[in-house]
């Protein structure tokens, strides 16, 4: 089948030899790819800031499509459904996922346990293949995917997989109260959503920072948010400070993660010498941009690896700090009813769609921002009505 | 540059007319309180590592495990099993805790030695990888021909220099 193969960082192929997924447990669904997404975070792996990201392995933790096969045990889907995937991998039956944290499974990722499963998110995740392919295994079936409503359009419910759940998740942990200012940290996808979720809590004031200029016009548009360039700025903690009255923000969300830009040696450290995590800069402008007790909300992915923040002024400040990957099936029910009553409109954050077989192309537009891009879909290309059993004899 | 002397700049303006964003507070939560990170505590983790466990799924690879937890979780991935000279160095990695530079430097080490073995596979297979397609620079084509242009003029003239320095040498000998 065909399927994106990573070769090695800035190197990926559509290799049409890769095999076909198999059902490896009685709880797997096999799904039939409809959309899946590159995801910024996708770029990490791109790039090779996450370790254990082996050549041959298929990326994409957002996809949705059509289940073509299921396990001996699965009981709430069924061949034939169209479902969202949400891009945790979640038993439903482990401590933590009895509290609702899908994102911290402890029965979906052997290699590691400060991460959980995640689709196409190298090893260190899991080890599992992802979305950016023709077919999908897809572990747990009975826990993650959701049946995608009649009334909803599948762009829609491709953003519905991770974006959306992690910009508005972004918000929530900000615990942001009415009238509170709010500065974004990152202008993708998740930080233009996490902004426009800021208002769904009540946000009075929400500041958008990034180094792009067209994704901070459409951060205005889309989510009317304040935007800055920090390029154009001489410091942006000083701007920040100058611009809430010398008192901090009520909330920072750090909506970049390991790449960074914006500080020489937090660049050179994290993103050429991988002696960390990837590159702090966002992390540390949060902390020291938020107001004294104030809240730093982290959904930009970093590595596993230390990394230096200044931890000194967390505890001077008396700073909250909240992080976690989306628990997308927990927030899945509320975010689709916003959908419906058109409070978010996901699909208007995908700016470029491509077949699957370029996908070599697609990352590199995502990597280096060519074309204005924002968010790139890519449709499996299924013009022949193929039928999964045919192809797998 | 953004004026950062103006001092309509340096108030925080806030509290204005919402009513063009659509849902503005319909999630706000007075009871949202984000000094207590788990809204929806059970205590199960108490209990350790006890509840029900999902039917295994059978070991027929090779799983590198975390030495933090007692087992291999009840489904895994199957994509690319350690092989090689990078896998013995992932096996060896393993043998260190998640907290330990000495795990993610040498997985570090094993993902860029893993380039190689791809490129050796792919040649094994009689498989020339297209380097130009894989590096998606028909987008910086597509999108960024001056930029391409000058990148590549730039790589040719060093090339050559380099080709014509040795060149040099050689006749000297």
């Amino acid at each position: 089948m065909l399927a994106m193969n990573f070769r090695g960082p800035f190197r990926v192929r559509a290799d049409h030899n890769q095999p076909y997924p198999e059902i490896e447990h009685p709880e797997d669904a096999i799904v039939r790819v409809l959309r899946s997404c590159i995801c910024g975070s996708d770029l990490h792996l791109y790039h090779g800031l996450v370790p254990d990201t082996r050549v041959g392995s298929t990326f994409g933790h957002e996809f949705i499509g059509e289940i073509v096969e299921v396990g001996s045990s699965i009981q709430n889907v069924k061949v034939g459904d169209k479902v969202m995937v949400p891009f945790n991998i979640a038993c439903g039956k482990c401590a933590f996922c009895k509290q609702e944290l899908y994102g911290n499974c402890h029965e979906a990722n052997s290699q590691a346990t400060a991460v959980g499963g995640i689709f196409g998110y190298s090893h260190t995740a899991g080890g599992y293949n992802g979305g950016q392919a023709e077919y999908v295994r897809v572990p747990y079936a009975d826990v993650g995917p959701t049946v995608i409503p009649d009334w909803m359009d599948l762009d829609d419910a491709v953003m519905l997989t991770d974006v959306v759940p992690t910009g508005y998740q972004a918000a929530q942990m900000g615990g942001i109260q009415p009238g509170d200012t709010v500065v974004v940290f990152g202008a993708g996808p998740v930080g233009i959503m996490a902004a426009k979720c800021c208002w769904l809590f009540g946000a009075g004031r929400v500041i958008v920072i990034d180094q792009y200029d067209y994704r901070l016009e459409f951060a205005r548009d889309y989510a009317d948010a304040e935007v800055y360039n920090f390029k154009e700025l001489e410091d942006p903690v000083v701007f920040i400070k100058k611009t809430t009255d010398s008192l901090g923000a009520d909330v920072c969300i750090d909506a970049v993660g390991a790449e960074a830009a914006g500080d020489t040696m937090n660049t050179l450290l994290g993103r050429k010498l991988l002696l960390q995590g990837g590159s702090t800069t966002a992390l540390h402008w949060a902390i020291n941009s938020v107001k004294k007790g104030g809240i730093v909300s982290i959904v930009g992915v970093y590595g596993p690896i230390d990394a230096l923040v200044p931890i000194g002024n967390v505890l001077n400040k008396g700073i909250t700090i909240r992080a976690n990957q989306a628990s997308v099936k927990k927030l899945l029910p509320r975010l689709i009813e916003h959908v419906k009553n058109g409070i978010i409109d996901p699909k208007q954050l995908i700016t470029h769609r491509i077949p699957l077989e370029e996908v070599a192309e697609g990352y590199h537009i995502m990597s280096t921002k060519l074309d204005n891009c924002i968010k790139l879909s890519s449709h499996t290309a299924f013009s022949i009505k193929k039928k999964y059993k045919f192809l797998r004899n | 540059m953004t004026d950062e002397t103006n001092p309509e700049d340096f108030v925080n303006k806030r509290g204005g007319d919402y009513s063009h964003i659509k849902g503005w507070g319909i999630d706000a939560d007075p009871k949202n309180d984000p000094t207590y990170p788990m809204k929806k505590r059970t205590d199960e983790e108490i209990k350790g590592y006890t509840w029900e466990r999902p039917p295994q799924q059978p070991v027929n690879i090779e799983v590198l495990k975390s030495v933090e937890r007692p087992n291999i979780t009840a489904v895994f991935g199957t994509a690319m099993p350690p092989k090689g000279l990078s896998g013995a160095i992932r096996r060896f990695a393993f043998k260190y805790s998640e907290s330990s530079y000495a795990r993610w430097m040498q997985l570090v080490l094993a993902d860029r030695i893993g380039v190689v073995e791809g490129y050796i596979d792919d040649f094994s297979k009689g498989y020339i990888p297209n380097v130009f397609v894989e590096r998606g620079w028909i987008a910086e084509w597509k999108y960024n021909r001056k930029n391409f242009i000058l990148k590549a003029a730039l790589t040719a003239t060093v090339a050559t220099a380099g080709i014509l320095l040795l060149t040099k040498g050689k006749k000297k000998d």
